[in-house]
């Protein structure tokens, strides 16, 4: 009976897989059939997800090898406390994007659920794998099922964006594709567990070659991640998104900085000999320069898509200056901001589209010439003393106002704590704080007033300045999900002090490769999981 | 041999990554293949360019790999080819539909204007 508790490990990839495949057999025109389906596989998942989360909490790593080949040889899974959280995020934004794409979504192009399964079977896979073609693998399948779900709906704009990001994603494969190579030419293994210790043994004349290598990798990372440089396709790319795709595509961005932070430490940690912390100044300066870039776009949008994609880029470029920063008690704190950026930019996707329904077509460049140029005024009718908002308006409000304070990092909510939790680590010792410590702190700052700035121009224009539209009329499915969203970021707000208790842990245990290094590969002969066989 | 494998990548990237900045689809897909084919050649010289290495164990020799060409590249590139050609077809389709939704091949989706 202990039997299916090991084999839980693969279940996160193994059940989207199977359902996935299983509905493309069905007749697309069969939706309730295919959404009864789609909703059972990502319910299970979200209750796999929290047993994961449960058992990576008992502080053990659970290594599954799959066909029971040794982990040197073979490919392996591994579940610690970062596997699970970010399989958790995946499938909490998996059955909120879901639910929410059954009012209209699952129906407007062919395979919407079969290509939401492979999505959600690629990150899983992408978040528990243990070796590094493996990750290029499962990533190539969740990009994959993006191009679909980025492109679900079809259209002009969306598919000229699609365009560009289907080609920018494959040059960015090729370069993951030479990164690996040279990694596994120089150190002779693909295993990230063994790959860490290996790093401190490479001869010298090699080591430049490993270290281009790694650099090749990371760019490919960053790409996903929409470092400065390399990711300006992604505010084009996330405006013409439609929503309940954007939830999910929404979370791709993270796997690029997940991926970063997984190999970064477990490569140039500490142990790595003369190659230990390669990289971090660039990390650090690349996240600051991306928060910037950030800043000046959220700014100057004027779409409301836009502005979220903007967003995006601002959480990717704190979460990746904070890891470049490479101090275990800052990384927790990234991954408390990473928890509450994913949730509250996967509510505001959703949200937009909600608000968006009640106004005409051109709102935002109306509003824009409105503020520009004012408006004549217009005889009024008798004026009602306090004409009641409608439910819908008033909940849609609070929501655009929750989303804001969330993503520009005010109290009281989960943005505001993350963004503590980044700082107070630095400012611990009052009379010795560095430089790049100052400069991280105006640069989360800055960037938390534009947001605030530009979503609370943006509520203003949407809610209370414009002519009077028409009441958008919303589906419960479609406000729940966004509700749920924003309810489990005031639960981890009030709950912060457990959820921080497993984040310091997942970020201790990431700062000490040698432990990973040690649950993954053998002498420990009784490994703590062992899957396949029979 | 190192020289003409070097060559050889070295100017299938050149034309590849040339395509790639051009701006007709067509083009773009073409760069795409060629920088492939070039990624694909250097993942298999990681693997150690030997020449007249076999491919399997001999019998009665121990299985180290200085003495038979390495497997793993061989893996790794056949994976590559594979997710390329996918890659590649569905590249097309998105062509293919921009074609038909723009009237133009250009990749911005409209002509420049000038």
């Amino acid at each position: 009976m202990s039997g299916w508790i090991d084999h839980l490990v693969i279940v996160p990839i193994l059940l989207p897989l199977v359902v996935g495949a299983a509905m493309m057999l069905i007749d697309d025109r069969r939706h309730i059939l295919k959404a009864a389906i789609g909703l059972a596989s990502a319910t299970a998942l979200v209750i796999v997800a929290f047993l994961l989360v449960y058992l990576a909490d008992g502080g053990v790593t659970g290594v599954y090898r799959l066909g029971d080949w040794p982990p040197a040889i073979g490919i392996v899974l591994v579940l610690d406390r970062l596997s699970a959280l970010m399989v958790t995020l995946t499938s909490i934004l998996g059955i909120t994007a879901l639910v929410f794409a059954l009012a209209r979504w699952h129906r407007i192009g062919v395979h919407f659920h079969s290509l939401f399964q492979f999505q959600l079977m690629g990150l899983n896979g992408a978040f528990l794998t243990g070796d590094l073609f493996n990750l290029f693998v499962f990533f190539e399948i969740m990009l994959a099922a993006s191009y679909g779900m980025v492109m679900h709906g079809s259209g002009v704009a969306r598919v000229k964006a699609g365009l560009h990001y289907l080609a920018i994603n494959l040059a960015a494969s090729l370069l993951f594709l030479i990164g690996v190579s040279m990694i596994y030419g120089i150190t002779g293994s693909l295993n990230m567990a063994e790959l860490s210790g290996r790093i401190a043994g490479v001869a010298d004349a090699d080591r430049v070659l490993l270290e281009a290598g790694a650099a090749i990798l990371g760019i490919a990372f960053l790409v996903k991640a929409g470092m400065w440089p390399v990711g300006f396709w992604l505010p084009n790319t996330y405006a013409n998104v439609g929503a309940a795709p954007a939830a999910i595509v929404s979370i791709l961005s993270k796997v690029g900085v997940y991926a970063i932070l997984r190999l970064w430490l477990l490569m140039f940690g500490e142990a790595a000999g003369q190659s230990a912390g390669f990289g971090g100044s660039w990390l650090l300066l690349g996240g600051l320069l991306t928060m910037a870039f950030g800043t000046i776009a959220v700014l100057a949008t004027q779409h409301l898509t836009r502005l979220a994609g903007a967003s995006v880029l601002v959480s990717s470029g704190t979460l990746l200056a904070t890891i470049g920063i490479g101090q275990a008690a800052v990384t927790g704190g990234a991954l408390f901001y990473l928890a509450s950026s994913v949730l509250a930019v996967a509510g505001f996707f959703l949200l937009i589209e909600l608000v968006e329904r009640g106004r005409g077509v051109g709102a935002d460049v109306l509003a824009v010439s409105r503020e520009a140029f004012g408006e004549d005024e217009e005889d009024e009718p008798d004026v009602e003393i306090g004409i009641p908002i409608p439910a819908t308006m008033a909940m849609l409000g609070m929501s655009f106002m929750a989303c804001g304070l969330l993503l520009a990092g005010l109290p009281p909510l989960s943005g505001f704590l993350a963004k503590f939790a980044i700082l107070a680590p630095l400012l611990r010792d009052v009379h010795d704080v560095a430089v790049t410590t100052w400069v991280l702190l105006v640069a989360l700052v800055l960037s938390g007033l534009a947001t605030i700035v530009a979503v609370t121009r943006a509520g203003i224009d949407v809610f209370w300045v414009s002519p009077a539209g028409e009441v958008p009329r919303i589906r419960i499915v479609e406000i729940a999900p966004v509700l749920s969203l924003l309810i489990l970021c005031v639960v981890i707000t009030v709950q912060a002090g457990p959820v921080m208790r497993y984040m310091e842990a997942t970020a201790n245990a990431l700062h000490s490769p040698a432990s990973y290094a040690a649950q993954v590969l053998p002498p420990a002969a009784a490994g703590p999981v062992k899957g396949g066989g029979r | 041999m190192e020289l003409v494998l070097s060559l050889g990548i070295g100017m299938l990237t050149g034309a590849g990554v040339w395509l790639l900045l051009r701006p007709r689809t067509f083009q773009v897909i073409i760069g795409l293949s060629l920088v492939s084919y070039a990624v694909n050649l250097f993942i298999f010289s990681t693997g150690g360019l030997r020449t007249g290495a076999a491919p399997i164990l001999a019998r009665g020799t121990s299985g180290t790999l200085g003495l038979y060409a390495d497997p793993v590249p061989q893996a790794l590139v056949l994976t590559a080819i594979v997710i390329s050609f996918a890659t590649t077809a569905l590249f097309l389709v998105v062509l293919l539909a921009a074609r038909g939704l723009t009237g133009t091949d250009h990749v911005d989706g409209r002509e420049k204007d000038s």
